[in-house]
């Protein structure tokens, strides 16, 4: 079930926004035990705003988003409830104060059913990284839900949240969407407040919905995105409805697609799936044509060297001082900071602080993190090139399907590499969107992305919404 | 190998982490690894190439100078794993 | 064998704004632990900075008062260190595109001019402050000074003597003060310097390794460890040992600079663009409205002073040393009194007090004092008692009249009574006035000095001489 549908539903008076509420309690306690999306139940909460939610049902001023049960990834920061980022070393961190998101969901009386799994710091693609526990596909209960978002995508994915917010620093909103069968979309960099996200890697992190549909995709945009005078980054698109010109007509517009994209490393039966919805697009009147994007070759290890050089950095804070995990082992302050950041964080957070420290260290700034920079330029001036011409970049979100769990955990190089698609978007601050695209031969999901131009999601929410149409026909 | 064990153990420090000898051997081969296939950058010429620190090219992003209230400070110290008298507590610090 | 000291010195002054330089908590010094403090200035995860407006504009200020360049295009950026002083673990601050670069000022070394070099001024944020409680189990940290924003002002090596440092730090004081973007207190660490020296064989043109001392906040301690700096490296070399290249803290009380050297670690700071804020842009309009709107710098008060004033120019420099001072003096001429006399009183009476209260301005205002010169003029009160009135009025500020009537400091001018004493004091000095008639005209002097003790001052001693030499005269 889908915003738009239970929306019409709590307006109709056809369900109250406490019985949709209990409703969404049920599925969890019937599926979370096998899932294991969610970190944080916070049931007093959400019964409390269905009052309120109820009561501005009601007077008839309802939002989209009013009464809506939803979940929230754990790296987003909400008052009085505690937002451990998937990491021992915030286990019982209970911030202060909301991001901005929370306050624009909250002053909507929107439902938070709770907070959900991601891989420690969003740092991870399988959700495995996360210290309290492992989150299965819902398809799969032997597969990862793929990552950062995964709890995100997992929880809507099984009816477990109408929708879910999650963050995606180069991949993790659209890869795990992909890997559940739903949509998820990364808007361009700036257009929905990071102020209270937890930061991964703050020029690179962007917020963004996983729903069932595009048209929810556009709903929750609607209701988060703005700028902020917390977040110096954050833009006023000028956009007040993205779903405006959701529904025309797509034809004579002009998709892209690079053919590095097709190459080898793509599994066969996401290939396939690829130039199905090609096809579908050309059906609809759409030219889709071939193109160069030399540079995105390089996305991954630029991609690396900048996310891990930030993190570094944001991650510093965690110290045992003010706040989160402090180690019982210490004789002065440096044990006290070893121990408790060695304790607290897991071996991927680790690893990325190690990489982005010597990335940043005097002697190799030039040679890795200003030369990844320079690449940043490049990468970002191709595809500003390509929309000159095109509307859209389509292709694969990722190389393959949902895979086993603990299957690719020896080789974080591998695992770095599934990012392939993903990451030259956050590179260039591009919106870009994963839709549902089929189904592999293990019945695994298949995710289209469509990348679009910077603060023009309109365009590509439109491009989305109908492929999902056309081919639901 | 580019990355060393000492080399670890010298980012670990800055880092503010520690590992164990076995640890640190396992983490320089997995940097070195990983450190080589970012070399791979080196294959482009970027001479004259402006690094981009902003992906989005704004500028003059400022607020007025407006006193706002202050945090209660028992929501500020209620994380802390240590507290005294109003104030965060570490080990005592020696100059 | 003759050495040349060479320095030069960092110094934070803490803007006086309102606000924090990324969140809205408030500057004010003081207040209870912890609480001018936010989620931002504590460093909680997913806190975002936003650039205070006032920061970059009274940093272009100093920037423009001490003759520097002001970058059209300027970025904030991180540094990385850990210490429990500063919560997120990195200082915003600037590395490679600093706000102001390039600049001088001019100060005044044994009557001669001399130019110091300002390399960089850049913008950065505060670190809290640690209590080291004093027999107790740990530290405590107060991060209510966390965020206060700061100008950081790099000179060039360009100083040759503590006694200059001493200088010239009194100078970017005095014109931080100026243009108001300081109070510069810094018995509030509203300046603290850090001073770099070293020192090399007298002729010698290559630098000898240098040592720095960090956070002195008074112009003594400055001055002091300075000295020491200067004195303990000579000696060194003299013994053959070399200087090491480390940073050494001051005790004042001690007055002694210790190594740090064992405390310290391999530094690498990691410096990398913020990304979670945007860059700077000033135009050159904007840098030309920003120059038309500085007060009036020390230089060209000092010019004025003796150009419409007829000071001195020896006054003209100590008035105008602070601006306070120079305020102060300018109230007070506002009253139709001569410059001169104001001036004399302020470097005297008024100083004096303002030195032994500790107080960087006197308690009373510039109108106080005009009247107090007045009452002078006026015949009033004797010169004498203008003093006293002073002393008087720096305790308890009134009304300078209202002083003279409650503590009867008025001028004796009823003659009569006067020419009794003086009859009194003639009759007992005979020796005196054998003298001044033999022309020993001295000794008329000394019959004053008598009168006016009589007196309890009160008399004009003008008036006493006058009266006195008639009176001696019409003796013979
Ligand atoms: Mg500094
Ligand atoms: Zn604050």
């Amino acid at each position: 079930m889908t915003i738009l549908k239970y929306h019409q539903m709590l307006i109709n008076k056809e369900i109250s926004a406490l019985e949709l509420t209990n409703l969404y309690y049920d599925h969890i306690e019937k599926n979370d035990e096998q899932i294991g999306a969610y970190i944080t139940l916070c049931k007093e909460q959400a019964m409390n705003m269905a009052n309120r939610a109820q009561e501005k049902i009601n007077n008839q001023q309802a939002t989209y988003l009013t009464g809506i049960p939803m979940a929230i990834k754990d790296n987003i920061c909400t008052k009085d409830i505690k937002t451990t980022c998937g990491s021992k070393i915030l286990e019982n961190f209970i911030p202060p104060y909301n991001a901005t998101v929370v306050e624009k969901l909250n002053s909507q009386e929107a439902i938070i059913l709770g907070k959900v799994n991601l891989d420690e710091f969003a740092m991870g693609g399988s959700t495995e990284n996360s210290y309290f526990h492992k989150t299965t596909n819902p398809y799969d209960n032997t597969k990862v839900p793929g990552g950062s978002s995964g709890g995100s995508a997992a929880c809507v994915a099984s009816d477990m949240a109408v929708y879910a917010l999650g963050s995606d620093t180069g991949g993790s909103i659209r890869q795990p969407a992909a890997f559940c069968g739903i949509v998820g979309l990364k808007p361009t960099y700036g257009t929905i407040s990071r102020n209270g996200l937890v930061a991964f890697a703050s020029s690179l992190d962007q917020i963004g919905p996983l729903t069932k549909t595009v048209e929810d995709a556009g709903l929750v945009l609607n209701g988060i995105a703005g700028i902020d005078k917390f977040d110096s980054t954050s833009s006023n698109s000028g956009i007040s409805d993205y779903t405006v010109n959701m529904k025309n007509d797509v034809k004579n517009k002009k998709l892209a697609l690079p053919k590095n994209y097709l190459a080898s490393g793509l599994a066969p039966d996401v290939k396939q799936s690829i130039l199905q919805a090609i096809k579908v697009y050309e059906k609809m009147g759409v030219t889709v044509e071939e193109v160069d994007l030399q540079f995105t070759d390089y996305a991954i290890a630029a991609y690396y060297i900048i996310s891990s050089a930030e993190a570094s950095s944001n991650l510093a804070r965690y110290d045992g001082v003010k706040y989160g995990y402090r180690s019982e082992n210490f004789n002065n302050l440096l044990e006290l900071y070893k121990n408790s950041r060695s304790e607290g964080f897991g071996e991927e957070v680790k690893r990325r602080i190690m990489l982005g420290t010597y990335v940043l260290s005097s002697g190799y700034y030039d040679a890795y993190y200003k030369k990844a920079l320079q690449v940043r330029t490049l990468i970002k001036g191709e595809f500003d090139k390509l929309f000159e011409t095109y509307d859209g970049i389509i292709g694969p979100t990722a190389p393959t399907t949902a895979y086993g769990i603990g299957e690719k955990t020896d080789d974080p190089l591998e695992m770095y590499l599934g990012d392939i698609y993903t990451v030259s978007v956050n590179i260039a601050g591009l919106p870009a969107i994963s839709i549902p695209c089929g189904f592999d031969s293990q019945k695994l999901p298949i995710g289209l992305q469509l990348i679009g131009k910077a603060f023009d999601e309109t365009t590509l929410l439109q491009l989305a919404y109908a492929y999902e149409q056309e081919v639901a026909k | 190998m580019k990355v060393t064990k000492e080399t670890v153990n010298y980012v670990a420090n800055l880092s503010r982490l520690t590992f164990t000898d076995e640890e640190a051997e396992k983490m320089a081969g997995q940097m070195d690894h990983i450190l080589r296939y970012m070399e791979q950058l080196n294959k482009l010429d970027t001479t004259d190439v402006t690094p981009m620190e902003h992906v989005k090219p704004i500028s003059n992003v400022f607020r007025d100078d407006l006193v706002v209230p202050s945090y209660d400070r028992s929501e500020l110290l209620k994380n802390a794993p240590n507290q005294e008298n109003g104030a965060f507590k570490v080990p005592k610090i020696v100059e | 064998m003759k050495y040349e000291v060479v320095m030069g010195l960092e110094i934070h002054i803490e803007l006086a704004t309102n606000t924090k330089i990324f969140c809205t908590c408030t500057t004010a010094f003081g207040g209870e632990v912890n609480t001018h403090c936010c989620p931002i200035c504590t460093g909680m995860p997913g806190t975002l900075p936003v650039m205070n407006r006032k920061v970059v504009d009274f940093a272009i200020k100093a920037g423009l008062a001490t003759n520097c360049t002001i970058a059209n295009f300027s970025k904030m950026d991180r540094k990385n260190y850990f210490y429990p002083d500063l919560p997120k673990a990195y200082q915003v601050s600037q590395f490679d595109l600093p706000i102001c670069e390039k600049g001088y000022i001019d100060i005044e070394v044994n009557g001669q001019t001399k130019r110091i070099g300002i390399t960089r001024i850049h913008m950065e944020e505060d670190a809290g402050k640690l209590i080291h409680d004093e027999g107790g189990t740990g530290s405590l940290i107060d991060y209510n000074r966390c965020g206060v924003p700061l100008i950081e002002i790099v000179s060039e090596p360009d100083l040759r003597s503590a006694e200059e440092a001493k200088i010239y730090v009194e100078k970017i004081r005095s014109i931080m003060q100026y243009i108001g973007i300081s109070d510069c207190k810094m018995q509030e660490g509203s300046l603290r310097a850090d001073v770099n020296l070293s020192v090399r064989p007298m002729g010698q043109v290559a630098f000898g390794t240098r040592t720095e001392m960090k956070n002195l906040n008074s112009f003594k301690s400055i001055l002091r460890a300075a000295l020491h700096e200067e004195k303990r490296q000579i000696k060194e070399i003299e013994n053959g040992n070399i200087i090491v290249q480390e940073t050494r803290r001051w005790d004042d009380d001690l007055g002694k600079s210790f190594s740090m050297r064992s405390k310290e670690e391999a530094h690498d700071y990691r410096y990398f663009p913020a990304p979670d804020l945007v860059p700077i842009k000033v135009s050159d309009e904007e840098i030309i409205s920003f120059k038309n709107s500085l007060p009036e710098l020390p230089q060209a008060r000092i010019n004025r002073y003796i150009n419409d004033y007829k000071l001195p120019e020896y006054d003209a420099k100590i008035l105008t040393n602070s601006k306070d001072i120079a305020d102060f003096f300018e109230e007070a001429i506002k009253y139709d009194v001569p410059p001169k006399k104001v001036s004399n009183y302020i470097m005297g009476n008024v100083r004096k007090l303002m030195n032994i209260n500790n107080d960087e301005v006197p308690p009373f205002t510039g109108e106080q004092l005009a009247m107090v010169i007045k009452l002078v003029s006026k015949g009033t009160i004797s010169s004498n008692m203008a003093s006293k009135v002073i002393g008087f009025m720096y305790e308890d500020p009134k009304n300078p009249l209202l002083i003279v009537k409650e503590k009867n400091l008025g001028a004796m001018n009823d003659e009569g009574a006067l020419i009794k004493i003086i009859d009194e004091v003639i009759s007992q000095n005979q020796q005196s006035v054998d003298d001044y008639q033999q022309g020993k005209k001295k000794a008329i002097g000394f019959l004053v000095g008598q009168v006016m003790k009589q007196t309890k001052g009160k008399a004009n001693p003008q008036t006493v001489n006058k009266m006195l030499v008639e009176k001696i005269n019409n003796l013979k």
